[in-house]
């Protein structure tokens, strides 16, 4: 029997605290990340009469109901948002774990903050109640989302159960062409494989897209694995992401930093490690894409057209087809560019990192928004970096908003919403139906697409714009 | 943990795929808490047209299902975001069983975690479970977690199956926590050999 083992599988062991003889397998958190939607699971914990394990293995940041034009929470006009937020603190007070809170230089999106303070590091096991965990697996790290119950179960033994999952290697080989991003590779991906095309596996990222990716990308791509149905994404640490990780506050430094790079390197899978199931998607052949309905896997190029239900073999299929082109208002062969919109959002925890905000500054620079434009950085740090680079005057001065690090607009559970029948160009995760406000219609995008549309009212390929 | 032996029950056969967690319960109603009842949220903003009302086409609103407890769904129920919510949604509305081909895995997980039985059986079994249940509204299934054994209005039964670990939990509506905890000294075993292999973490 072959010892070679992948990536995750290494990760996996060295997490066994036991394994029951029905294949149950009780895992060790290194670092639970909680967010003001962790109420649940937090009163749970304290209705049984437990307590945190380890409140210096548990990090907390407000983001889901805090609203963007909210500096502080004195300016919270909803009470309702202001006491959840403030019953994250009243917890972390309680409990004694690591909080970030509206006035601290660290608040952000969960998924932003966490790689942004070197709380994600390279082999870790990481959860969060939050589907879009599978973000961290961007530096190596296994993780994946849980629901409130687990979030309560974390808390208290600071382990989970798990069922092993299987193993998948998607390799996007070739180079990525002018104008294509890291959202426009895990779109591809998504419409390639299928929304479930991941569920029930650990997936790893590998081939020399990924490889020549920044970490901004990368964490991108990771972030929407849960889209193709997989709870976690990974990519092989490498020196990109040993030069992200160095220096970050919650990184090991000095001596230890070189013992965590040793053991670090020895994380990627061996070369002839055997993975279930292998996807192979050309890089050389990713286009800027946009999605079209109500499932991120229904997903095409910016040159593309509407897609004919006729031409879907499968009836139940072809219904749901139907039912997404009559909830978004769209005619089959209508092309996308000809799609006029009405909002257009600019951040979540997909695409609010700074890499993300310089993109679609440049598309915005010296050019004005002719529709609704929200942009939002993903923490403090990155808010911060981008007004010390002049960016937020870029959006401003194009006619667009600057808020308050925030899901926003993402989750439609903060304020920031479409209204009924409005269409927005969204660089968020998820265009299911009243995602993002009841009625509302949203089409899926990379950061500078996102920017395009708002410059010229329609989806637009950005190419065109970028080589002007 | 509220316990699930056997449950024998109206089924509402439901034919859409991809039915994701949005759609089951939508995020306003998250900061609902718990304790305070998730009735009446299913499936909320899908069950209404566009003036609020409810659609009376809409399955789940049909007199006839008002006291189903078991949902015969499509591939890939419940993908998308992890919230509890949506399993809440479900038990709150007297729904203890969902079968289908294929499930999100985190609402899997969220499913057992609230007393209720995932069952997956094939595509071909969901579909013709599916087309009995349209041809007899209102008919009846049994799932019995102490056999892994559905059958279906037609008298036909079908093994599915489910991991051990949680239908233990389920027959016996056991408190994953306290069960946990029961394994502590391996737990801080784990901790301490952690302490050596990955001490360059600082906690």
């Amino acid at each position: 029997m072959s010892t070679s083992r992948t990536m995750f599988e290494k990760i996996w062991d060295r997490h066994v605290v036991l394994t029951r003889d029905d294949g149950q397998t009780l895992l060790y958190v290194d670092r639970h990340l909680c967010h003001d939607g962790s109420r649940q699971g937090l009163s749970k914990l304290k209705a049984a009469g437990y307590t945190v394990r380890k409140p210096d293995q548990t990090y907390a940041t407000p983001d889901h109901y805090r609203p963007t034009n909210a500096p502080t929470i004195d300016d919270f006009r909803d009470s309702e948002m202001r006491g959840i937020i403030e019953e994250l603190a009243d917890n972390a007070r309680l409990f004694g774990f690591h909080h970030f809170g509206l006035d601290s230089d660290k608040q952000g999106i969960a998924h932003v903050v966490g790689p942004e303070q070197g709380i994600t590091l390279p082999g870790l096991l990481m959860c969060c109640g939050d589907s879009h965990t599978a973000t961290h697996g961007a530096l190596g790290a296994y993780a994946f989302g849980i629901g409130a119950s687990e979030v309560a179960h974390v808390l208290g033994t600071q382990t989970i159960w798990q069922r092993k999952p299987k193993s998948m290697r998607i390799t996007i080989d070739g180079t990525l062409g002018f104008g294509v991003s890291g959202k426009d590779v895990v779109l591809a991906v998504i419409g390639q494989i299928g929304t479930a095309g991941a569920t029930g596996h650990a997936v790893e990222y590998a081939g020399s897209v990924m490889r020549d990716m920044n970490m901004e990308g990368r964490l991108t791509v990771c972030n929407m694995t849960i889209e193709a149905g997989g709870r976690s994404g990974m990519v092989a640490p490498d020196e990109t992401t040993y030069a992200y990780c160095k220096g970050r506050e919650y990184a090991p430094q000095g001596d230890k930093w070189e013992q965590a790079v040793a053991d670090w390197r020895t994380l990627p899978s061996d070369e002839d490690a055997v993975f279930d199931t292998e996807v192979s998607v050309d890089g050389n052949a990713i286009a800027p894409m946009v999605t079209w309905g109500t499932s991120p896997e229904n997903v095409i190029s910016i040159t593309g057209v509407v897609p004919d239900p006729a031409s879907e073999p499968d009836p139940t299929r072809r219904k749901i087809h139907e039912g997404a082109l009559d909830y978004m208002g769209l005619t089959p062969g209508m092309r996308m560019t000809d799609v006029a919109i009405d909002k257009v959002f600019i951040g979540s925890c997909t695409n609010a990192r700074i890499e993300d905000l310089r993109a679609a500054a440049a598309v915005a620079k010296g050019r004005r928004a002719v529709v609704s434009t929200l942009v939002v950085a993903g923490s403090v740090p990155v808010k911060r970096q981008a007004e010390a680079e002049g960016l937020d005057k870029i959006f401003t001065d194009a006619g667009m908003e600057w808020g308050e690090p925030s899901c926003s607009m993402c989750v439609g559970m903060n304020g920031d919403i479409l209204q009924p029948g409005q269409r927005s160009a969204s660089t968020s995760n998820r265009n299911f139906m009243g995602r993002q406000g009841e009625g509302g219609r949203t089409h899926l995008v990379g950061p500078a697409m996102a920017a395009a549309a708002a410059v010229t009212g329609s989806f637009a390929d950005v190419r065109d714009l970028m080589a002007k | 943990m509220r316990k699930f032996t056997r449950l024998t029950g109206k089924a509402v056969p439901f034919d859409s795929i991809n039915v994701d967690t949005d759609q089951i319960i939508p995020a306003p109603f998250l900061s609902i808490m718990r304790t305070d009842g998730y009735q009446g949220l299913l499936f909320h903003r899908v069950r209404r047209d566009e003036a609020g009302e409810l659609n009376p086409d809409f399955i789940f609103n049909k007199d006839i299902y008002a006291d189903a407890s078991i949902i015969v769904a499509d591939r890939n129920f419940g993908c998308g975001s992890s919230r509890e919510g949506a399993a809440w949604a479900l038990v709150d509305n007297g729904f203890y069983s969902v079968i289908a081909p294929s499930f999100g895995d985190i609402h899997f997980n969220n499913e057992m975690n609230n007393g209720m039985a995932p069952v997956q059986l094939d595509d071909a079994v969901c579909a013709d479970l599916r087309a009995q249940l349209h041809a007899n509204p209102g008919a009846e299934i049994t799932v019995d977690l102490e056999t892994n054994t559905v059958t279906a209005p037609n008298g036909d039964t079908h093994s599915f199956s489910i991991p051990e670990f949680n239908r233990e939990r389920l027959l016996q509506g056991l408190d994953e926590i306290a069960l946990t905890l029961g394994y502590e000294s391996q737990i801080e075993t784990f901790e301490a050999q952690r302490q050596r292999t990955m001490g360059y973490i600082d906690d």
